[in-house]
């Protein structure tokens, strides 16, 4: 089982469509199409072929589990990643190190500032995040977990637009540039436009969420009329999407406050902010209202209605896809669209929500490369998706909490991200490098 | 799955072996600390707390007084301004008494907190918090009655040494740059260019000042960083036959470091809020005196007042009465300077405290 695979090897010289067109066809046979679980789920042997029988590189297949796989190995993931970062939270902590230095002579210092190190610092982000106990009255106690919900909204709405792009097999890295345009396109109708609020909150919003799809249509065309790769160019989008926004910002009469020489906006007017939820005392407002009606629509989308059958029939084999009559080259301007509009969505809960004191450059905060861990963590499932934008946004919340009770760096929370993500990228793709057979858990 | 299992577990083994190979040594004795029921915190700007300029002085100044009063206290050092609100939300549920924002760019993220949290004392260094993020719209009084001000007035500070650099300049011309026209920048080559004025009508020696009109006419890099901008600029500047030169915004004077260099001319260099001979030692050769704002002591009184239950949010405004603002020593230029300047600034200091001398700035109008 070394070396190159006999079967593609064997099959790549006579790429026959009849051969391959069966399973792949059946696979996504209408009477496939209702209910999340019975999806289009490959398994292995499935995707090996189809990794064999399509053009597209050696691990589209691997790619493709990576993306939709078990929830199992997502819940062992995160146990996994956590596991590894207290053990650097322990590494850090002088206590620990300090107290190691003497285990011999007193060991029982070197356990107790391991307990409360660990104690200390997942106490910390609990009460950043979920429930702070010391807080005097209710508002005060609940308000971390309003933070988290406040972090969570652009999360998954973000998320939703690479997980949609995921089920029509395309990475869609491109949510930094596609959330700056779509939040300078609804920064500009908010300052520009004079209108009352029915009129202009919706209209801003719209306006971000059209700028989002277009920025990421424009990778869906290139890919379906020249075959362009959607992961170049949603990369190098980002960095023309980035000076376009950064030049605008920094000329009068374009983007810039009226006689400032900041590379700011002014401050979005009243009438074009999203309103908060929980009334003043509290930051969360309706952008995350508006990512639970888009976890709702993109669960509709992907499963009850013919464009998300289609989405996912060519993301699970767009050879297949396009025997039975589907145009991809279609479908993937489509999907990248909507997905564009998703993560616009995301810039526009930035800029009218978040931090309505004016677009900026930075206004992404990450979210656009956060995104595509929400979404593999989340099996780019909507509902998935919800899930892991929670658990992120919490990450997020409390992280800030550990930061200043524990002085442990805010960076922990990425490092936990990543590790989530590389031990779910892990098995799959190992078992793709190596051809191990699949295991059973997994 | 199993085989990152294993991997966790060697790696747990491999720290646990380090640690027995280094656990020979003596257990401390046994510390017992009685700390009182006061938690400052202070949040940086994205300069963070090293930056040799406000935020270090600034989280010296709770250091100290959180040393002094024998309180805790806790700290964030902000990457970009996307930490703010989650910052200060954190020192919130922290249970901080009393949270010191550090510049200007945090002005409209306390404001938020502080209109939230009316029980929690602020303290917001360089904006009056008072009107507008760029503090221009100054009426003395803090939005949220729990803010209170530290605001500098360096164009005092900034006169003295444009009187002592008109002193010393051969050329005949002085010069001066900006980050940003912010107040808190424009304010210092304001000052700086009243004292040249001075000095000029004063001994009858025309001095000419570069780079600084007045009503917000100057030369500014657009921005806050050390690149070749700076360098652009202040090169543009010493075109201009300037001999003195204040570079006015965090780490741009890096770029008049290696214009000088590349000149080759006998230039003088001067600093801002600290004292560069001490911050940057690679100024020493350069560095003429520094304008220097005290936000250590300010800082430091302010918290240390709170901690003993006299919060007074009224703005505190540094001037060379209550020693907020100064300038330095003139350290390696002390022999190149005039003998009877030193006494000349000394009398000039006075005048300006009892009010003789007239200093206009958008604290003082």
């Amino acid at each position: 089982m070394t070396g190159d695979d006999p079967l593609s090897k064997r099959r790549e010289p006579d790429d026959e469509h009849p051969i391959v067109e069966a399973p792949g066809a059946a696979e996504v046979a209408p009477s496939h199409l209702p209910g999340e679980d019975d999806d289009l789920t490959p398994d292995e042997d499935v995707s090996v072929a189809a990794a064999a029988a399509t053009p597209q590189s050696p691990f589209a297949g691997a790619l493709r589990q990576i993306a939709t796989g078990s929830t199992m190995v997502s819940l062992l993931s995160i146990v996994l990643a956590v596991v590894v970062g207290s053990i650097m939270i322990l590494a850090t902590d002088e206590d620990v190190r300090d107290s190691m230095g003497y285990i011999g002579s007193r060991p029982g210092d070197f356990f107790f500032y391991v307990r409360e190190a660990i104690t200390g610092a997942y106490g910390a982000l609990f009460r950043g995040s979920v429930w702070n106990g010391e807080g005097t009255d209710f508002e005060t106690r609940i308000r971390p977990l309003t933070e988290t919900l406040k972090f969570s909204g652009p999360l998954i709405l973000a998320g939703l637009g690479v997980g949609l792009a995921f089920r029509a097999g395309l990475f869609n890295i491109g949510g930094r540039g596609q959330m700056l345009l779509a939040g300078a396109a609804a920064g500009w109708v908010a300052i520009s436009v004079d209108a009352p609020a029915a009129i202009h909150l919706p209209l801003a919003i719209l306006a971000g969420a059209a700028a989002g799809a277009l920025w990421a249509g424009l990778a869906g065309l290139l890919k379906a009329r020249t075959g362009a790769h959607e992961v170049i160019v949603t990369i190098m989008l980002n960095y023309v999407g980035y000076y376009l926004v950064f030049y605008a910002l920094s000329k009068q009469g374009w983007l810039q406050a009226p006689g400032s020489a900041n590379p700011k906006s002014e401050a979005m007017p009243e009438s074009a902010v999203l309103p908060n939820l929980l009334g003043d005392r509290f930051n969360l407002h309706w952008g995350f209202v508006g990512a639970l009606v888009a976890v709702a629509f993109t669960w509709w989308l992907l499963n009850k209605s013919a464009m998300g059958f289609r989405f996912r029939a060519v993301g699970e084999n767009p050879e297949a896809a396009r025997a039975s009559g589907i145009n991809v080259g279609a479908t993937y301007v489509y999907v990248m669209l909507i997905a564009g509009a998703l993560v616009g969505l995301a810039g526009v809960n930035q800029v009218l929500g978040t931090a309505p004191s004016g677009v900026t450059v930075d206004l992404d905060a990450g979210i656009g490369f956060d995104a595509i861990t929400v979404a593999l963590l989340g099996r780019s499932r909507p509902l998935g998706i919800l899930a892991a934008g929670l658990l992120f946004g919490a990450l997020k919340a409390g992280s800030f909490t550990m930061s200043v009770s524990e002085g442990i760096p805010v960076e922990i929370v990425l490092v936990i991200q990543s590790l989530i993500v590389l031990f779910i990228a892990a098995p799959p793709l190992v078992r793709a490098i190596f051809r191990l057979p699949k295991e059973a858990t997994a | 799955m199993k085989t990152w299992k294993r991997t966790s577990a060697i790696a747990a083994l491999a720290v646990m072996a380090s640690a027995t190979l280094a656990a020979c040594g003596d257990a401390p004795d046994e510390k017992a600390e009685e700390k009182i029921d006061f938690l400052p915190c202070i949040l940086s700007d994205a300069g963070g707390f090293d930056d040799k300029s406000f935020n270090q002085l600034s989280y010296e100044g709770v250091e100290d007084a959180a040393k002094e009063l024998n309180a805790e206290f806790r700290e964030f050092q902000s990457t970009n301004e996307n930490d703010y609100d989650g910052a200060l939300e954190g020192f919130v549920a922290e249970g901080c008494d009393m949270i010191v924002t550090v510049g200007f760019a945090l002005a409209a993220a306390t404001k938020k907190s502080a209109a939230a949290n009316p029980e929690i004392e602020y303290v917001l260094i360089d904006d009056a918090a008072d009107g507008g993020e760029d503090g221009a719209t100054f009426d003395g009084q803090a939005d949220e009655p729990n803010i209170k001000p530290l605001l500098y007035n360096t164009a005092e500070a900034a006169f003295l040494a444009g009187y002592a650099a008109a002193d010393y300049t051969k050329t005949g011309t002085v010069g001066t740059y900006g980050g940003m026209p912010f107040p808190t920048v424009t304010i210092f080559m304001d000052g700086f260019k009243q004292g040249v004025d001075y000095y000029a009508k004063e001994k009858g020696k025309a001095v000419k000042v570069v780079g600084w009109e007045g009503n917000d006419k100057g030369v500014f890099t657009g921005g806050f960083d050390a690149n070749e901008k700076a360098t652009n600029t202040a090169k543009q500047i010493l075109d201009q036959g300037a001999d003195v030169i204040l570079p006015v915004g965090g780490p741009i004077y890096q770029g008049a470091l290696t214009a000088i260099d590349e000149s080759g001319k006998d230039i003088a260099l001067i600093g801002v809020d600290a004292d560069f001979y001490d911050t940057d030692p690679n100024t020493q050769d350069v560095v003429f005196t520094s304008i220097l704002k005290n936000m250590k002591i300010s800082v430091y009184e302010t918290v240390l007042a709170a901690g003993d239950g006299d919060f007074d949010a009224s703005p505190y405004v540094g001037t060379l009465e209550n020693d907020g603002v100064g300038i330095a020593e003139f350290h390696n230029f002390d022999s190149k300077i005039s003998d009877t300047l030193a006494d000349e600034l000394a009398s000039v200091r006075a005048g300006i405290i009892d009010g003789s001398i007239p200093v206009t700035s958008y604290l003082v109008q």
